[in-house]
């Protein structure tokens, strides 16, 4: 009784995990399965046919790499411009600070159909055409502001010491950005770009109301939802997942190592940062 | 009684900040992008919203002040309205009871597990969103398991779950799960456990312990959890779409249908707007109580 007592949370939590994973298990279960008529929902029969034939189905490869492409541009831009504001909250003194907060903040608690909507607006009065392009612009928009939290808060749990060290180590500004400030803040910027990669090819909402003709992955299996979904589809989203997950398991494993390699490091080494710094 | 936790981060944040013109240099790119992608849509959304029907061309409109599309769009689509904040109610209400344990259990009793098991809740969504709540037709199918269990328990009112309104609270809570989870593992991960452990010592229950500190400590990251989890789930329509019946048809469904289908950019913009408005009184609460900095 009391070993049930103790274990209980363990075992609710361990509960809750699985239960995050069910969908995903159902996913890659019917990504084997031979279908009975059109809608892919019930287990039938075991088959290879969703893996060793996956571009089979007319326009799902398609959708697919327009939903990298456009993934891989907008994170790019979105990764660089909220860098630079998440340097500009943390390092600098600037007026208008709360507002700024405001306006990174909105983004990320407005319903994507009240974003997708408003935008949509916006291009209608200036007769933009849809397309690719405002898929994009649109995926920037609201990529900004989660890449502006992930490397604030890497930048936030950064010793500012560290840079004023290289400075009075006769570091130029630019120099200490690139060997101090940029290696240590990477991580947190790569995780960013995963993240907001991982957000605008997953994006269905912003994407549908802005996308003119264009069909991305979402957009198809939308498409697809109401024909009955093909098992390429569910073949190839749970080859995402699984990339997706070791790409972060391994960094996950590979930065735990170094960082319990450079506290060796410094413990052992007689001379550590802390030790030359003046107590604070 | 009030516990007062010495902060360093009010300190940290002013260690090390500069003032110069760099600073707004930093801002100007990415703020200007925010400012036309995401601020100026809401200024052409509300003209949008009164626009006035050109006679005789359905999906043509011309600007005007038809203040008059508000109130009719309200009268007619209040009940999905309503609904919206109904279900979102509900499902931020189970999210959250789902959420917290396995949050505490991530914060204090995780130990070396605590980076895999923050994976591990982040990782569902590296699978697509429509395919996990198409998954749930599945899951929830009338022959199924699930269905079949609360059916021999007599409790379901339609004797299915599929295409009802319980399906899709149950996908909404599902899919925003993790939105809960993060910010109350935030808040209770910077509990320091030593007030935990002295509440213990002056012999307070486990219960009584969690009522008085740990749950107290812990509402900003109710506050925010509760905030991105009903959001979005109020402007959702991709689950009552995918495991909902016409009758469980939300907000974001009409926003959606009047827009591309109907094209009747004017009712579709104005509900829009008022689902803004609607949220943004909820966020200028939380910010009141909680203040700008602790948002990003």
């Amino acid at each position: 009784m009391n070993w049930i007592r103790r274990h209980l949370l363990g075992f609710v939590a361990v509960l809750v995990l699985v239960y995050l994973f069910i969908p995903i298990a159902v996913v890659a279960v019917l990504s084997f399965n031979k279908p009975e008529g059109k809608y892919n929902t019930s287990w039938r029969q075991f088959s290879l046919d969703g893996w060793t034939n996956i571009c089979g189905v007319p326009g799902v490869c398609d959708s697919f790499l327009i939903s990298i492409r456009i993934g891989i541009i907008s994170t790019l831009f979105a990764t660089v411009l909220g860098t630079m504001i998440a340097f500009a909250l943390v390092r600098y003194r600037f007026r208008g600070r709360s507002s700024t907060n405001l306006l990174i903040f909105l983004p990320m608690t407005t319903p994507e159909v009240v974003m997708g909507a408003s935008l949509l607006a916006l291009f209608l009065n200036l007769r933009f055409p849809l397309g690719e392009i405002t898929i994009i612009i649109a995926h920037i928009m609201f990529i900004i502001s989660f890449v502006v939290v992930t490397v604030k808060a890497r930048l936030q749990g950064m010793d500012p010491r560290l840079e004023e060290a290289a400075r009075d180590l006769y570091a130029g500004p630019s120099a200490a950005f690139r060997y101090v400030t940029l290696p240590l803040v990477a991580p947190g910027i790569a995780g960013a770009a995963l993240l907001g990669f991982s957000l605008s090819f997953d994006d269905f909402i912003i994407s549908f109301f802005n996308a003119g003709t264009v069909v991305t992955f979402p957009i198809y299996i939308w498409g697809a939802a109401q024909r009955g979904i093909p098992v390429q589809v569910n073949a190839l989203a749970t080859l995402v997942f699984v990339i997706a997950l070791l790409i972060v398991l391994i960094s996950q494993f590979v930065s735990g190592r170094r960082r319990k390699a450079l506290e060796n490091e410094i413990s052992s080494s007689p001379a550590s940062i802390d030790s030359l710094l003046p107590r604070s | 009684m009030v516990v007062v936790v010495p902060s360093t981060k009010a300190k940290n944040a002013v260690v090390g900040q500069r003032k110069s013109r760099t600073g707004y240099f930093l801002l100007l790119p990415g703020m200007t992008w925010l400012a036309i992608f995401f601020a100026i849509p809401f200024v052409t959304l509300f003209l949008t919203s009164l626009q006035a029907p050109v006679a005789g061309q359905s999906g043509q409109y011309i600007p005007a002040f038809q203040i008059s599309n508000y109130p009719d769009a309200l009268t007619e689509y209040w009940p999905q309205f309503l609904r919206s904040f109904v279900y979102a109610g509900i499902a931020t209400a189970l999210a959250l009871c789902i959420a917290y344990p396995l949050a505490y259990f991530i914060a204090f009793k995780a130990g070396r597990w605590r980076a895999l098991m923050l994976v591990l809740v982040i990782a569902p969504s590296f699978a697509s969103f429509l395919l996990r709540t198409y998954a749930w037709k599945t899951i929830l199918a009338d022959e199924g398991f699930i269905t079949s269990f609360f059916n021999y328990l007599n409790v379901l009112p339609d004797d299915r779950i599929l295409n009802t309104g319980i399906a899709v609270i149950a996908g909404l809570t599902y899919n925003f799960l993790p939105f809960m989870i993060l910010p109350l593992y935030a808040a209770l991960e910077k509990i320091d456990p030593r007030l935990l452990e002295a509440s213990n010592d002056l012999y307070a229950s486990a219960f009584t312990t969690f009522r008085t500190v740990t749950w107290p400590l812990s509402l900003p990251g109710v506050v925010a959890g509760t905030l991105l989890t009903f959001i979005p789930a109020t402007g959702d329509y991709i689950n009552s779409e995918l495991l909902g019946s016409t009758q469980d048809r939300m907000i974001g469904n009409v926003i959606q249908t009047n827009f591309i289908e109907f094209r009747d950019y004017p009712t579709a913009s104005a509900l829009s707007f008022v689902l803004m408005a609607a949220i943004l009184v909820l966020v200028f609460t939380y910010i009141r109580r909680a203040g700008t900095e602790d948002l990003v």
